[in-house]
């Protein structure tokens, strides 16, 4: 095994209450390197990809990268990567904080959950020593009291990683925090632990990680600190405000979805910018593990309604519990925020479902009565009762608990619901961000920004500016973002660093944590490689390739307003174009030829 | 001149990367166990505290050690360990009340900050926000007095 991993993995079969050591498959780590691909190859091997997510058949697998843990960009994340009960693809979801790292100081590079326990239970992780002990003390805690109480009870150091009640209670999109405020956030990974009856991982680790050449290790550590300050973006944007930065840029583009993406523009945008952020809740920045960017935000809310503290809103939350439910409340957004993080459910998906609640109710599908409440668009109240009651699965909360498309369509009207494979889509309009449109509809986890996030050229203009209105080209780009984020999401590094350093950079830290000798186009096949394997799973789960799609309104209705106004997302002068370069079938299957080039056949 | 790291918390984001460069470079691997400086978060309190030794001039650790193996050099300032000499009775240990000189199991010897003997400390050159810095002992001082001398001729006030 070379030394970038620790080369065992922690297999926990929670019918049977067992947890076994065994040695990491060095073979698949040189083809996935880690985290998402390693994860993925692993999850393919082990589930049947038709398997009922809910079901004790499904696995969770929790897995770092090889160079988590370390030093010199942001190296401190993990995936979690299960099959996903909202969109029934591959999900994986990554997240920071301090207990990725510590997993690894633990001596493990995966956790491998399997099979459902008889009654609530969490891991204790001291290095070595690996328990299943009762949590049924915990269940029903919100994950900053669960996380409070793991720390008492078994050890003061401890990194724990937890769900909310959301995840207890079956709703759709609830995440698994860790560090109390981040998120392995969407795809309803949070749902699959709670189905299995686990409630938290807590882990200490007074180990290390090595690495096979420290000294080229250290050098590329100072190369890339180097890039990343002076990048504008890593160096001082994110840091001073954040991702919410990009509340005025994207409104200013006339692609800040609103209202469920009846406009593209938001006229209360300035009241919840970063901007305005940073002028009220903000206390500080701060880092996660390893990380020289320290885009999040420390937050306290002193309001006449609303108070509480903790992390957040970052952009996409400002966005989901803000334009998207038209509410320009800044305290009754970031209070939606708390109360998210503390019960366990993802922003984005709940911000959206309540916005496609409320457009049900403008249009008189869902009544004052049937809600408990008035459900105009921009009615805060409503919103923090409506997510308060989700987190607890109480009166309406069940509903908005579905997630939007399952929600819209118990109306009659799921096209109402801004998703693709179900996922609801994030912070950007395709119909103003044509790149964006088409990683929405070939994002293998559904409607995702951050598996191609064209946004960095076509709107920040990184590595080069593109035109976010032209359709032509924006193929090519996606599959080299595609791949290469899939590589960063493998290797264990935030994808925040790519604005300031690239594939050469994450060669040089593969190949000193490694002792491999990779070059850029070794590094971009893993990726491609990793993206093909997780669209067979799709596939083979029934995900066929006519929902590469995005809702009729996207592709349809022209945006009504801003400076885009008459235009649609033309998806269909992409999507070909995008097979072609995947190497896939006309139909959007991967050829024998491509699966063969990449060792998958 | 004596040196000494200079810290300031209101400058730390709380990314423990002092704690990964000053293991990477002295012992060889990532281990926050293993660090000789020590970064605390109080997300709460939205405070990130760094400590590590201050390299006093009368250390305790220094006269608790019965085979001398601790020494204080004048010219440097830096406060060593010499490894030869300590047996690892852990008296040092028990000294310091700030807790900044720890046994080690893998070596069986005392450990403390040594300001990377002579080169730049490792968690100074990796800080990405300058929270720390290397700098002589009288400068943050120096800097306090020229901030209230800044008041005084601002407001032309009269002691």
């Amino acid at each position: 095994m070379s030394k970038g991993y620790k080369g065992k993995v922690l297999r926990v079969d929670l019918s049977s209450g067992t947890c076994k050591t065994e040695a990491l498959n060095a073979e698949w780590a040189k083809s996935y390197l880690g985290g998402r691909g390693l994860a993925s190859k692993y999850l393919t091997e082990e589930i049947s990809p038709d398997v009922d997510p809910m079901s004790p058949k499904n696995k969770l697998i929790m897995a770092t990268g090889p160079l988590t843990g370390t030093y010199g960009a942001a190296n401190g994340r993990y995936m979690v990567v299960t099959k996903s009960p909202l969109t029934g693809t591959i999900a994986s979801s990554n997240s920071g904080g301090y207990f990725p790292s510590e997993l690894r100081y633990a001596g493990f590079d995966m956790i491998i959950f399997e099979g459902k326990a008889a009654r609530p239970v969490y891991l204790q992780i001291h290095n070595d020593r690996a328990e299943l002990v009762g949590a049924i003390h915990l269940w029903g805690k919100s994950t900053n009291e669960t996380e409070d109480a793991i720390r008492n009870e078994f050890h003061g150091d401890a990194k724990v990683a937890c769900i909310g009640p959301a995840g207890e209670n079956g709703v759709f999109y609830a995440n698994i925090m860790n560090d109390k405020h981040r998120a392995a956030g969407r795809s309803g990974v949070g749902m699959v632990m709670g189905s299995k009856n686990l409630k938290a991982v807590a882990v200490r680790g007074t180990g290390g990680v090595r690495v096979a050449d420290p000294k080229a290790y250290r050098d590329a550590a100072l190369e890339s600190y180097g890039l990343l300050k002076e990048n504008p973006v890593t160096g001082e944007g994110l840091g001073a405000l954040g991702t919410a930065v990009l509340v005025n840029v994207i409104n200013q583009s006339g692609a800040l979805p609103t209202r469920n993406a009846q406009t593209g523009t938001f006229e209360g945008a300035e009241k919840i910018s970063g901007e305005t952020l940073a002028a009220t809740y903000l206390k500080r920045n701060k880092s996660c593990m390893g990380c020289i960017i320290g885009c999040g935000r420390v937050t306290k809310l002193s309001d006449a309604k609303y108070s509480g503290d903790g992390e957040g809103p970052e952009y996409e939350s400002l966005w989901a519990l803000g334009a998207a439910c038209g509410v320009s409340d800044l305290a009754a957004i970031t209070k939606a925020n708390y109360i998210c993080n503390e019960y366990g459910m993802d922003t984005i998906t709940a911000g959206s479902t309540v916005g496609c609640a409320m457009e049900l109710y403008q249009r008189g599908l869902i009544s004052e009565k049937e809600a408990g409440m008035p459900l105009e668009f921009g009615n805060g109240e409503a919103l923090v009762k409506l997510m308060e009651l989700t987190g607890k699965g109480e009166g309406f909360g069940k509903k908005i608990a579905l997630g939007s498309y399952r929600l819209a369509e118990s109306y009659g009207m799921p096209e109402l619901s801004m998703t693709s494979k179900k996922l609801e889509f994030p912070a950007y309009d395709p119909r103003g961000i044509q790149g964006m449109g088409l990683e929405y509809a070939t994002s293998n986890r559904g409607a995702c920004h951050v598996r191609g996030y064209l946004i960095s050229p076509e709107i920040l203009g990184i590595p080069e500016k593109l035109d976010p209105h032209v359709t032509e080209g924006k193929a090519t780009w996606l599959k080299i973002f595609q791949d290469f984020t899939a590589v960063v999401d493998s290797a264990g590094v935030c994808l925040f660093t790519t604005f300031g350093i690239g594939v050469p950079q994450f060669v040089k830290f593969c190949n000193a944590a490694n002792g491999t000798s990779l070059s850029d186009e070794d590094l971009l096949a893993a990726g491609d490689r990793i993206y093909n394997l997780e669209r067979m799973f799709n596939l083979k789960a029934g995900i066929d390739p006519s929902q590469d799609t995005l809702p009729k309104r996207i592709l349809e209705e022209p945006l009504p307003d801003g400076p885009v106004k008459g235009d649609v997302c033309r998806l269909s002068q992409m999507l070909p174009e995008y097979y072609k370069e995947r190497g896939w079938s006309a139909k959007g299957v991967p050829t024998e030829a491509k699966l063969q080039s990449l060792g998958l056949a | 001149m004596q040196k000494l790291i200079r810290i300031e918390p209101a400058k730390c984001v709380g990314c423990k990367t002092c704690e990964l460069a000053c293991s990477f470079k002295n012992v060889g691997e990532f281990a926050p166990s293993r660090t000789r400086i020590y970064n605390e978060v109080f997300l709460e309190d939205a405070k990130f505290i760094t400590v590590t030794c201050m390299q006093c001039d009368e250390p305790w650790c220094e006269k608790a050690c019965p085979k001398t193996a601790i020494t204080k050099d004048m010219a440097s300032g830096v406060v060593t360990v010499d490894d030869v000499k300590c047996v690892g009775c852990r008296t040092c240990v028990s000294a310091c009340p700030f807790g900044m000189i720890k046994y080690v199991d893998s070596t069986g010897k005392a450990d403390k900050c040594n300001l990377c003997g002579g080169d730049t400390p490792e968690c100074v050159a990796f800080c990405p926000t300058h929270c720390l810095t290397l700098g002589e002992e009288d400068k943050p001082l120096r800097q306090k007095v020229l901030r209230f001398v800044e008041t005084m001729k601002n407001g032309q006030m009269e002691v």
